[in-house]
């Protein structure tokens, strides 16, 4: 878009992208931001893995935003991922009934991260998978990416994205399971094995 | 050998050579930095090398990125928007005021959403272990906050002037006086996390992170307007920022939330 101050549809020009910065760890990380999964649900998945730099090294000062549909393939409508106490001006944290669908992992001095959440179910024509967003330090604009699971095979092949994909690339969407309803999903920013990203239009 | 802020001038006026040629050739503005920016040492390993793969949203309007996280009155106190008041006593430093409106591309309101913001205290120092400016801290400030956006797509904040402060990128490297803000739009698409500058901070020539948006117009949306309309008499000097969120959405199926 070239639009330089106009108004009618799309021609409003975006505020620009920056980095989070080393220092965002006081604001935005919050108690059970990686927990979205109620409290002993049935359908709970785990999904972890590594943030990795050009170098293969790992990234410590990253976080993922994780965000997908429920097991029946709804859009969560609930708020209070980070429920406040007005009394302390604390963190209550989620109450483990309500799914918010959403949840914020920071990754460690180890540069890895983890987060417990419900198995997404498909919506329109994609596989079931879940939306995710990286922000680091050194990151000028967020990324994009998703994590689809590897029992869906079939899916896969009619997704539209992964379908379009050849296949080290698309592996590099599909999480690897580890038993017990664990994913291992390894985020490569640059080089070797790159990660795929995504933009929308 | 050690980097100077010579050498980075060199890299910014590069950058913003090769993109006045990109527009001349005809490429559409760059609103967003590149994420491989050189100047800016930190994002040598950290962009990646491939192009990002379109996904085109007008195909399945059913995508759960179409939608955003629902956040609402529990996740927000009254007093999360105001900074000053998060502890015994008042921080030192300008007190300031700081408001505007959250917007989509169409120009209309994004409204009960989250914006969260984080900075430096007044002389320049965040609350956070691993930084290590030797500026003092401030028991009567952390420097993070929260609000929702109202009916207008509005927001305030009450908080302190940051300071500018030193940072290792080159030496005698300062980033220009500014606030962290984050953003949630109608849809995930739409996630923002930018950073809020004050009118005619003397730093921004020399600052890889603000060049790193290379489009003149672009860079001059990240600084704020002193507003005397907001400036509150006998207490704070105001600032108005009105923020954009870019990608697609699906407001045709539902208006708002």
């Amino acid at each position: 878009m070239t639009a330089n101050g106009t108004n009618g549809p799309g021609g409003v020009p975006p505020t620009p992208s920056h980095t989070v910065g080393p220092f965002y760890g006081y604001a935005l990380p919050f108690p059970g931001g990686e927990e979205i999964a109620p409290l002993g649900h049935p359908d709970t998945v785990t999904v972890h893995g590594y943030v990795l730099d050009g170098a293969g090294a790992p990234v410590p000062d990253a976080f993922l935003e994780v965000w997908g549909a429920g097991p029946d393939g709804r859009v969560p409508t609930a708020d209070g991922s980070m429920r406040r106490d007005p009394a302390s001006g604390g963190h209550l944290g989620r109450n483990g009934v309500e799914f918010t669908g959403w949840g914020r992992a920071g990754t460690d001095a180890d540069g890895h991260w983890y987060a417990r959440t419900l198995r997404p179910g498909a919506r329109g024509r994609s596989a079931p998978y879940l939306s995710v967003c990286v922000f680091a330090r050194g990151l000028l604009v967020h990324l994009f990416t998703r994590i689809y699971l590897p029992e869906d095979t079939a899916a896969h092949a009619a997704d539209p994205l992964l379908s379009g994909l050849a296949g080290e690339r698309r592996a590099t969407l599909v999480a690897r399971d580890e038993g017990r309803a664990t994913y291992r999903f390894d985020i490569r920013l640059q080089g070797e094995g790159e990660t795929v990203f995504l933009e929308y239009q | 050998m050690t980097l100077t802020q010579h050498d980075i001038d060199q890299e910014i006026a590069a950058e913003r050579a090769a993109y006045r040629e990109r527009i001349a050739e005809g490429a559409p503005a760059g609103h967003h930095p590149r994420r491989d920016y050189a100047p800016y040492r930190s994002s040598a390993l950290r962009h990646p090398k491939r192009p990002p793969v379109t996904v085109d949203v007008g195909e399945d309007p059913e995508l759960v990125e179409l939608h955003s996280p629902a956040f609402g009155e529990r996740d927000v106190t009254e007093l999360d928007n105001d900074l000053t008041r998060q502890h015994t006593g008042a921080p030192l430093g300008e007190r300031i005021t700081v408001s505007g409106r959250l917007l989509d591309r169409d120009g209309r309101p994004v409204r009960g959403q989250l914006i969260e913001i984080w900075q430096a205290n007044a002389a320049g120092r965040y609350a956070h272990r691993r930084e290590q400016h030797d500026a003092p801290l401030d028991p009567n400030f952390t420097g993070a906050g929260r609000t929702l956006t109202d009916a207008d797509g509005r927001y305030h904040f009450t908080t302190v002037q940051p300071g500018p402060y030193p940072w290792r990128n080159h030496l005698n490297a300062w980033r220009p006086a500014h606030i962290h803000f984050s953003m949630f739009g109608t849809a995930f698409t739409q996630r923002l996390v930018t950073q809020m500058y004050f009118p005619a901070d003397p730093l921004f020539p020399y600052d890889p992170i603000i060049q790193s948006v290379t489009d003149d117009a672009a860079r001059q949306r990240l600084v704020a307007t002193y507003d005397h309309d907001l400036s509150v008499p006998e207490f704070s000097m105001g600032y108005r920022w009105d923020i954009v969120l870019d990608g697609p959405h699906a407001t045709w199926r539902e208006e708002g939330r």
